[in-house]
């Protein structure tokens, strides 16, 4: 057990430095590198969609098939925990 | 859960449908301001919190269908899958109500302006959905994960008596 | 260095949730730990989006508008967030369950119990 946390710590500590050693590399805070994708959206959101709020129109339109996985997840989780705690379904 | 005193129940009774009224502000403003079916749906949810904290879980539950909730919970996810079909002509998920005219299809203008209700197409209508979707899921998880703490309650109730 | 203070951020909070699920003991804890970790991830996201001087990306009232934040950053971390809200509500509930069969959080316990 004792040996197991040693092991924990270690890993944590190179963990740590990894990302301490990727912030080096990052890009500055502020300032991001391949915004066309992004700037596209920004541009053509309101003449294609019709739309004022373009993070919506990412949601729901241009990566609707994410929203209707992050959906689907909703709802399996619900049906799941209502499966956990059902009446009587859990009892020995 | 026990009830609350009456100053807080009857605060509640007053504040709690100004959480509803936020909340599907939020949803119906999705596509013009920030917010949309999923932040107003969590704050519509608060609702049923209110009510459990106030007026405790046994005047709740009697309240409450969760059947309901369910088949609301259904429709919305339905709803949402229905907009993204039937678009599929084009591809799937793809906006055939916007810049139509008629329901959601009005024209916004470029750049700054102070924002069309009746535009963005599918947009608002999956917004609608969503935001039943999560209102009617996050009901069900308070309802019952609280339905879950009462069986443990009466459970240790029980092994006390013995 | 004292630019990118977000990104120092995010990893301290990244490691804090690990060190959290590591090394505690208590169920509860180790799902806290766990939503600290997706918090670092949302807000590694939303950080990587930033631009200087960047106003929100909707369009409504915005005034006169030079440069916006990137909007994909935050729609995936909307989904997140929604996933993220699932995942713990899923969590809670088994541990819920855990605690009903067993009588304990502690995982030690539950692990000496089972076996």
């Amino acid at each position: 057990m004792r040996g197991w946390r040693i092991f924990y710590l270690l890993g944590l500590m190179v963990m740590c430095g990894l990302f301490f050693g990727a912030l080096q590399d990052i890009h500055p805070f502020g300032e991001p590198v391949e915004p066309a994708m992004d700037d596209y959206f920004l541009e053509r959101a309101q003449e294609e969609r019709a739309v004022n709020n373009v993070v919506t129109s990412i949601v729901f339109d241009y990566r609707g098939f994410d929203t209707l996985g992050e959906a689907a997840v909703l709802f399996t989780a619900v049906t799941s925990v209502v499966a956990l705690f059902r009446k009587g379904g859990h009892e020995r | 859960m026990n009830p609350l005193s009456l100053i807080v129940r009857t605060v509640c009774n007053v504040f709690a449908w100004f959480m509803v009224i936020f909340g599907a502000y939020i949803i119906v403003h999705g596509h013009l301001s920030p917010g949309g079916g999923f932040q107003g749906g969590a704050v519509v949810a608060t609702f049923i919190a209110f009510l459990l904290v106030a007026h405790g879980g046994k005047r709740l539950l009697g309240w409450v269908k969760e059947g309901l909730f369910s088949a609301v919970e259904s429709t919305g996810l339905l709803i949402f899958l229905g907009a993204g079909l039937f678009g599929i002509s084009t591809t799937f998920f793809y906006n055939f109500l916007a810049k139509k005219g008629g329901l959601f299809g009005s024209v916004v203008p470029l750049g700054s302006n102070t924002g069309v209700l009746n535009s963005s197409g599918t947009i608002a209508l999956m917004n609608l959905a969503v935001g039943l979707e999560v209102v009617a899921g996050l009901s069900l998880i308070i309802v019952y994960m609280f339905k879950g703490i009462r069986l443990e309650l009466d459970r240790e109730e029980e092994s006390h008596d013995r | 260095m004292t630019g990118n203070l977000p990104f120092v951020v995010v990893g301290l909070l990244f490691a804090i949730g690990m060190a959290l699920i590591l090394f505690d003991k208590n169920l509860i804890k180790i799902a806290i730990g766990v939503s600290m970790v997706e918090a670092a991830t949302n807000l590694f996201l939303i950080v990587l989006g930033y631009r200087t001087g960047g106003s929100i990306p909707v369009y409504t009232l915005a005034g006169e508008v030079k440069r916006m934040v990137l909007p994909t950053p935050q729609a995936l971390t909307l989904t997140a967030i929604v996933i993220g809200v699932a995942t713990t509500a899923l969590m809670l509930s088994l541990i819920m369950l855990l605690y009903r069969y067993y009588g304990t959080l502690d995982v030690r316990e539950i692990r000496r119990l089972r076996g």
